[in-house]
């Protein structure tokens, strides 16, 4: 008995696309085990396949080396596999307590022993180190404890086996500190886990082995040890992988964006932004840097009119937008890559063609005398779609249908394509594996290179200092310094944002 | 979510499930289904005279049908189709009465009157959505209440002499057909099937084929993303409401310039407007699926009125055999789930 789970030559089928071909993955028990893959490679279908949501052509699961056939969640759940989805399957309203015994609540009688439900949650979530309140509403807590309500769920369900998807992806850097520890509490006790995953730093740090997938095909299984980030990336994109992009020297030209004494409440009317300056050049790339919730969504949505501005000034290239609407403001040149791209990126009910023309559907050629034009829109998203390499069956599935990484790479293009003179990159690669990532923070210099200017808001301080020319911080809606990626660190970055060096102490401000 | 041909598969099999039950109701309550649906077929389709009288009854229920399909396609819940189709009635008997004028003029303006009384009327839930986010469906509810007893007092007090009915409007205003008529053997079919299928046409390419649709759709979906791309969205969710409207309010001018000729009292709803809402269920909230739907509905209106006749099975049936098609039409889930199975057990 060496393995817990063992899926053997596993193939999926879709309609006109392979996407598992001959995958073979076996879990030690006590082990992590990454499942590494660019976006598109098969991982979330594997482990559907291994959940129960989807039935294999060909190949075999065992489980604990006993042949089983797993046609639906609620058999997973019985041998003992749990999942914690990337986007969480929680109802808001119920306290995290409801949320975990649903379906499955402990009766008295006819009522639910609320009572007893709420000490074995508490029982289990002490056990693992959790710390969730089980009274909790999970409109209350945070997406970490909302997540740990999600491992806690499977927990109760008995799991032994659980399948992390991409669980950091969501997470600030101090919560997945936390929920690394998680893991190693689960691990100490018996636990065995999957974690579905494209970054490279999370497996050497925590995985034992890892497993890695290449458009549908297993590649290898090897161990974490001794493995280098970057013979991991070449496995996973199939060629050589540059960790730092490749960039001349910026040459900062006329001012684009030039904000001052801004102020800018947030939905609460509570002051998110204050007396913030800001000036970006045509030609250079300006990142911001700082902890999340400092008033960057703020800052964004006032630059692109989606929120009103209390007070202060917004010019781009000499012109006040703060009076604009999203449309003038969008027509006068500036393109957004929103953060969420479910929530402002997309409308996922849209074919992905009609997405690629989310802002000039209205304009020539796609639409004459208000007529769509749906030849021309048709050729534009073909155009996209080719050139930012967006896996889709065709123009006109469904933007829902599509993983993650390729929607994120369709908006890129479509903003790209628009060539704004101010490009608003919030959080660009966010669930983009190493390849990807490489691509955009390509086409990010590229605008730049181009005489363009870049904003780009990132919470991954690599990304930052990889891609900017300067990079200002954030911290309670103002920015505390202006730093020269090249003149500083990591650690100084920390520090100023977390608010602990502020701009009156001297020096810090380089540019 | 569910495939192209579960989307055509799923209302066909309701409407033979509908109707399968019905017969066992039927069965169970000592009928003969074969009389009782023969007898519906035959006072529905049976002779040019039902057909006039069906063809009638469609008319309406299209322009309900739209009306409720295309707030839904926009992301909007329009109940008030009721309300909005009794005041476009009441503004086309209003214009027919008040004018003489050449019908090349006079009856369009009267059927324009209808659209914009229904627009107008929507117009209102709409505001109040789009400015200080009311929920439409209550709105549209209470509006048809004012709207039922304020067609009244308008029937009584000013169109009227203290009368229940308003005069019948002129010629010129009105779109009854004597040649239909002499054809269907004198029943009251009239020019507003044209209205009704052009209006069909209109429906669908506002919604596919301009930008309008497109940001229209674009709002109903996801607001947010509509606002990132620019979109004004409260005036987009008030032009829906006020285009649903319109089409509610064409549905009034078709009774009140073409079956009636003339308004009356109503003690109750008509329930036109609110058989619009399963007409627009049933077709999937598409033109043509809406047209094929408010035929169905009015086949199966038009035959029960003969039906008690005929074969002694009480008009009641009908709403029942409606009712069950509404319910698996709603519950699609449960016939996606079936032909599912069905699929699996052939291989």
């Amino acid at each position: 008995m060496d393995y817990v789970i063992e899926m053997l030559n596993i193939r999926k089928e879709f309609p006109g696309i392979v996407a598992n071909d001959n995958i073979t993955l076996q879990l030690k028990k006590g082990e992590i085990h990454a499942l590494l893959g660019e976006n598109g490679a098969g991982k979330s279908t594997l482990m559907n396949v291994l959940f129960g949501l989807y039935q294999p052509e060909k190949g075999e699961i065992r489980v604990k080396g006993e042949k089983v056939n797993i046609t639906s969640p609620n058999i997973a759940n019985d041998l003992g596999i749990g999942m914690v989805h990337q986007h969480f399957m929680l109802v808001d309203t119920f306290t995290v307590t409801e949320n975990i015994v649903l379906g499955m609540e402990p009766k008295k009688g006819f009522t639910i022993d609320m009572k007893k439900a709420e000490r074995d949650v508490k029982e289990i979530s002490d056990r693992y180190g959790l710390r969730v309140d089980p009274k909790a509403k999970i409109a209350d807590i945070s997406v970490g404890m909302q997540q740990r309500a999600e491992i806690l769920k499977t927990l109760y369900r008995g799991a032994e086996i659980l399948i992390f998807d991409e669980p950091t992806a969501v997470l600030t850097p101090q919560e997945i500190k936390e929920l690394i520890q998680i893991f190693r509490t689960l691990i100490a006790e018996g636990k065995s886990i999957i974690l579905i995953t494209h970054k490279l730093k999370e497996i050497i740090e925590v995985c034992d082995r890892v497993t890695v997938i290449r458009k549908g095909v297993g590649i290898d299984t090897l161990d974490v040890e001794g493995a280098t980030p970057n013979q991991l990336a070449s496995l996973m994109v199939g060629r050589e992988v540059l960790f730092r992009t490749e960039k001349t020297e910026a040459e900062p030209k006329d001012v684009v964006l030039q904000i001052s004494k801004l102020n800018v409440n947030d939905a609460r009317g509570v002051r998110a932004v204050r007396d913030l300056d800001l000036t970006i050049r045509a030609g250079e790339i300006l990142g911001i840097a700082g902890v999340d919730g400092n008033g960057q969504t703020e800052l964004i949505e006032a630059i692109t009119g989606l929120t009103k501005i209390s007070s202060g000034s917004i010019k781009l290239s000499g012109k006040e937008l703060s009076s604009y609407k999203t449309r003038k403001i969008t027509e006068a040149g500036v393109g957004h890559i929103p953060q969420d791209r479910h929530k402002h990126g997309l409308v996922l009910d849209f074919p992905i063609g009609d997405n690629m023309v989310l802002q000039t559907y209205y304009q020539r050629p796609y639409s004459k005398l208000s007529m769509l034009n749906n030849k021309e829109i048709n050729k534009q998203a073909k155009k996209l779609i080719n050139e930012f390499d967006v896996r889709t069956p065709s123009e006109y599935t469904q933007a829902r249908a599509l993983s993650g990484g390729n929607q994120q790479k369709a908006i890129i293009g479509r903003e790209i394509d628009r060539d704004p003179d101010l490009l608003i990159a919030a959080q660009p690669t966010r669930g983009l594996d190493v390849g990807a990532i490489e691509f955009i923070h390509q086409r990010l210099i590229d605008q730049r290179d181009k005489g363009k200017a870049v904003l780009l808001l990132s919470f991954e301080l690599d990304e930052i200092l990889n891609v900017s020319d300067r990079i200002a911080v954030i911290y309670e809606g103002n920015i505390i310094a202006v730093v020269n990626p090249k003149e500083t660190t990591e650690q100084e970055l920390g520090l100023l944002m977390a608010g602990s060096k502020k701009k009156e102490e001297g020096d810090i401000k380089h540019v | 979510m569910f495939s192209r041909t579960q989307t055509i598969l799923i209302p066909v099999i309701s409407v033979v499930l509908g109707l399968l039950i019905g017969a066992v109701v039927m069965l169970v309550s000592g009928y003969n289904p074969i009389e009782g649906y023969s007898a519906l077929l035959r006072g529905s389709l049976g002779d040019s005279f039902y057909i006039g009288e069906t063809i009638r009854q469609i008319t309406p229920y299209i322009f309900a049908g739209l009306a409720v399909a295309f707030a839904f396609r926009t992301g909007l819940f329009n109940i008030g189709v009721e309300g909005q189709l009794l005041v476009g009635w009441i503004a086309s008997v209003w214009v027919g009465l008040a004018f003489d004028l050449p019908k090349i003029i006079h009856l369009p303006m009267a059927v324009l009157a209808g659209a914009i009384a229904g627009a107008l009327w929507a117009f209102i839930p709409g505001l109040l959505k789009a400015k200080l986010r009311v929920h439409e469906v209550i709105v549209t509810i209470m509006m048809n209440y004012i709207a039922l007893h304020l067609v009244n007092y308008l029937v009584r007090y000013v169109i009227s002499d203290q009368q229940n009915t308003t005069s019948r409007v002129p010629e010129s205003a009105s779109l009854k057909s004597p040649f239909f008529e002499a054809l269907t053997e004198f029943s009251t079919m009239h020019y507003g099937i044209f209205l009704a299928l052009a209006g069909a046409i209109i429906y669908y390419v506002i919604l596919e084929k301009t930008s309008t649709g497109f940001e229209l759709r674009s709002v109903g979906f996801n607001q947010n993303a509509s606002q990132y791309a620019g979109m004004n969205v409260n005036r987009n969710i008030i032009l829906s409401m006020v285009i649903s409207g319109a089409f509610a309010g064409l549905g009034g001018a078709m009774e009140g310039l073409g079956t009636f000729g003339y308004a009356f009292i109503h003690g109750a709803f008509s329930g036109v407007g609110f058989d619009g809402i399963a007409v627009a269920l049933l077709g999937g909230n598409v033109a043509i699926g809406v047209v094929l739907a408010a035929a169905l509905f009015g086949i199966l209106k038009q035959g029960a009125l003969i039906m008690p006749l005929q074969s002694g099975v009480p008009t009641e049936l009908v709403e029942i055999v409606i009712a069950i098609i509404i319910f698996f039409v709603a519950s699609s889930y449960i016939i996606a789930y079936l032909l599912q199975r069905f699929k699996k057990g052939a291989q």
